[in-house]
């Protein structure tokens, strides 16, 4: 399916929030085709345009959301490539970053052109998948790292697996760096995360095992000590302790190529969230301790952290309304990455435009994507937002396929009025 | 009185040899070329001497070419491999050396899977040494028939620019032309994935890189290595197709070197995995022939001369 070639419009009385050169001012923007044409205070509607008012709105860069689980193939009674497009939208996400663990894995080369295809039939948010790092994510044999890229697949990882074996990461990263491809791992170390929340009173207290924040850390720090031998690129999904942030500090310090991501529960929540037996708390990593996640969004605040990522995982109930301890891992989190993370602005622990970057700049950086910047012949993916709009999160009214977010009920500020992907509305608030 | 121009008893390695060390075995060898393209092919300066062939690894191609060699000089020539010799019942390397040097001969050509194990034999025999090949340390001969090669082809080593490529890392071949290129002030360039590079790759004074078309950039020679079907499980690199494609050649990644480059391969190929057929068989680049038939000069020389010696030292 083909779309067709959006004309001028010209989006005025913007708050523009602009990452990459700092700006954070009212004016307007226009966009030609596909790209923004112009953006600025000065810059007025050409005649021809389509007129938007966003009547003192903000107006950002689309959200690059670097960490999502799309369940299509495979899995297409939790998530499809569709409802994930359109709950991404309704977020205000116009790209974002997929895991290979699904079914099939996409370890091969059809998988990649399969994911595209789909999504750019979608016409919604941008699709890139991250391929396997290691065949069939078994942790044995390299995949095809360096035809995968040809391909199109924007980083290698085993998904929600650990790359454990020492040899195969010290190979997959030495392989990678041959390519300057970025290896993303998921930080714990495999034989301490048995457990199923974070190790402390509260596991102890709730008769749950835990897993410590060794396992984080003990795997980072490994990682980081191969990463020095092999000059390669490294990234570790959802930091969620303080030992990890400050060991990313420190790696950084020593000019590593390391960068991190987290998510939204892990600034926003912690352990108490299990409460009664929350299986939507249930996340990999575990949600951790009040210190943990004041470090984490220290390490946001100071750039330790490169990106917010939603982290999405939809599980159906089937997964989630089981004992605690057989419930699935994982949240949604498209449809409440924005909100949750304006948090930190309004908690005054971040400027508007340094939550704007770790969603949209920061990532496309480190991925080497052309977005996340309101500059002249970028990409016309847009966000139109109202950030202190209030609401509660009604997981009724996602358009993900599941429901399964650790912050249903939660009271938010900020709501996502408008998504543009390449000049075209994809998403228009309904009220 | 040992021959001054080569004053060693042993073949051991390439590295810490002199340039005019290499150039005189070289210069020797030329002669051998025209006495192998000869009708008579047999001389006699070798006529009395035992030469072994000790090969605790399989090899078609360099044993038969020592063993012409030899014989060719008249020497009477022994073969033994691994699966028929003592070694099988326990024997130990030093015990076989032993064993060996008790039957007095002159020459002793190693194999073996182990790096430095022809060091450790020369340090328990009477006999000249030639390592046919030790591990992934050094393979002497290999890399004096590629000088020889290429030198016949230029005209000079000097200033000559050469890509090795490919599976470096366990590559004796590799290193003893990187040492033998290097003293001969031609400039070496490793092509290959990170993951098939030794560590410190660049200490050994050479240029790394981790593209085909990059590292082959306007270079003389074009030396492909060969890769072992067991890299492939042990996640050195993820599979042929892959690895033909970024770093098999084809004569599209060949067409970065010069015009009249020329490309050569120890053996035995792995046509589609390491090298295209098309470049293996082209009769104007490939000197993957040539280099074997160099092979039995070079191996000529080498006895000649250690048995020179030998007699002289005593």
């Amino acid at each position: 399916m083909s779309f067709r070639t959006p004309g001028k419009v010209a989006y005025i009385n913007a708050r523009l929030l602009d990452p990459a050169s700092g700006l954070d001012a009212k004016g307007n923007l226009i966009t030609d085709g596909e790209t923004i044409a112009a953006m600025g205070a000065g810059v007025s509607a050409p005649a021809d345009a389509e007129i938007i008012d966003c009547k003192g709105a903000c107006l950002a860069p689309g959200l690059v959301d670097m960490r999502v689980q799309l369940r299509e193939p495979g899995e297409e009674h939790k998530e499809t490539l569709a409802s994930a497009g359109e709950a991404a939208v309704a977020g205000g996400v116009t790209t974002m970053v997929c895991l290979p663990n699904t079914d099939p894995v996409i370890d091969d080369i059809a998988a990649v052109e399969f994911v595209a295809r789909i999504a750019r039939k979608n016409g919604l948010a941008k699709v890139y998948p991250y391929a396997a790092a290691t065949k069939g994510l078994e942790g044995k044999e390299l995949a095809e790292i360096g035809m995968l890229a040809e391909a199109g697949a924007l980083g290698f990882t085993d998904g929600t697996k650990a790359i454990a074996n020492a040899l195969m990461m010290r190979r997959a990263l030495s392989y990678a760096a041959t390519f300057g491809l970025l290896i993303v791992q998921h930080p714990e170390e495999p034989s301490l995360a048995g457990g199923v929340m974070n190790e402390g009173e509260l596991s102890t207290r709730l008769g749950l095992s835990g897993i410590s924040n060794a396992a984080e850390a003990i795997m980072l720090e490994r990682d980081i000590r191969l990463l020095a031998g092999t000059g390669a690129r490294y990234h570790a999904a959802h930091v969620s302790t303080a030992e990890g942030v400050e060991l990313i500090r420190q790696a950084k310090k020593r000019g590593l190529k390391i960068t991190c991501d987290t998510a939204p529960p892990y600034f926003a929540l912690n352990e108490l969230a299990v409460g009664d037996y929350r299986t939507f708390s249930k996340l990999s990593p575990p949600l951790r301790s009040e210190d943990d996640r004041l470090a984490i969004v220290e390490g946001l605040k100071d750039g330790t952290i490169d990106a917010i990522a939603s982290d999405h995982a939809p599980q159906d109930q089937d997964g989630k309304r089981l004992p605690f301890a057989q419930a699935e891992f994982g949240g949604v989190g498209l449809e409440t990455l924005l909100q949750v993370s304006l948090e930190l602005f309004h908690n005054e622990q971040m400027s508007l435009l340094q939550v704007i970057d770790r969603l949209t700049l920061s990532p496309a950086r480190l991925l080497g994507l052309k977005a996340g910047t309101l500059t002249k012949g970028a990409p016309a993916d847009l966000v139109i937002f109202n950030p202190d709009r209030a609401g509660k999160v009604n997981p009724a009214r996602f358009r993900s396929k599941s429901k399964n977010s650790p912050f249903d009920g939660r009271p938010v500020q900020g709501r996502v009025l408008r998504t543009v992907v390449d000049g075209r509305s994809v998403f228009t608030a309904d009220d | 009185m040992t021959d001054m121009t080569y004053p060693h008893r042993h073949l051991l390695g390439i590295e810490g040899l002199s340039p005019l060390e290499i150039s005189y075995l070289l210069d020797r060898s030329e002669r051998f070329v025209e006495v192998s393209r000869g009708s008579d092919r047999k001389g006699n300066s070798l006529h009395g001497k035992t030469v072994i062939n000790l090969f605790f690894e399989n090899s078609t191609r360099t044993r038969t070419s020592f063993e012409l060699a030899a014989q060719r000089l008249g020497a009477d020539v022994i073969n033994m491999t691994v699966g028929s010799s003592s070694v099988a019942k326990g024997e130990t390397l030093i015990d076989t050396a032993t064993t060996l040097n008790a039957m007095h001969i002159d020459v002793l050509v190693v194999r073996h899977a182990d790096s430095g194990a022809a060091k450790l034999l020369s340090e328990k025999v009477n006999c000249a040494v030639i390592n046919a090949g030790d591990g992934q340390h050094e393979h002497p001969t290999q890399a004096l028939l590629d000088a020889l090669t290429i030198r016949r082809r230029k005209g000079r080593l000097d200033g000559l620019s050469v890509a090795i490529c490919g599976d470096v890392r366990h590559s004796r071949v590799a290193r003893s032309n990187i040492h033998l290129l290097n003293v001969m002030g031609a400039h070496v360039r490793l092509v290959a994935p990170k993951t098939l590079l030794p560590s410190k790759a660049e200490t050994l004074g050479v240029e790394v890189f981790h593209n085909m078309k990059e590292g082959l950039k306007d270079v003389d020679i074009v030396m492909m290595l060969r890769l072992q079907n067991e890299r492939m499980t042990s996640s050195f690199i993820p599979s042929i197709r892959e690895y033909f494609h970024f770093f098999g050649l084809d004569y599209d990644k060949l067409s970065a070197a010069k015009p009249d480059a020329l490309v050569m391969h120890p053996g035995p190929m792995n046509r589609g995995v390491e090298i295209d057929s098309d470049v293996a068989d082209d009769l104007e680049r490939s000197m993957i022939r040539e280099q074997v038939e160099m092979g039995v000069a070079v191996r000529m020389a080498c006895l000649e001369v250690l048995t020179a010696n030998l007699g002289k030292a005593s």
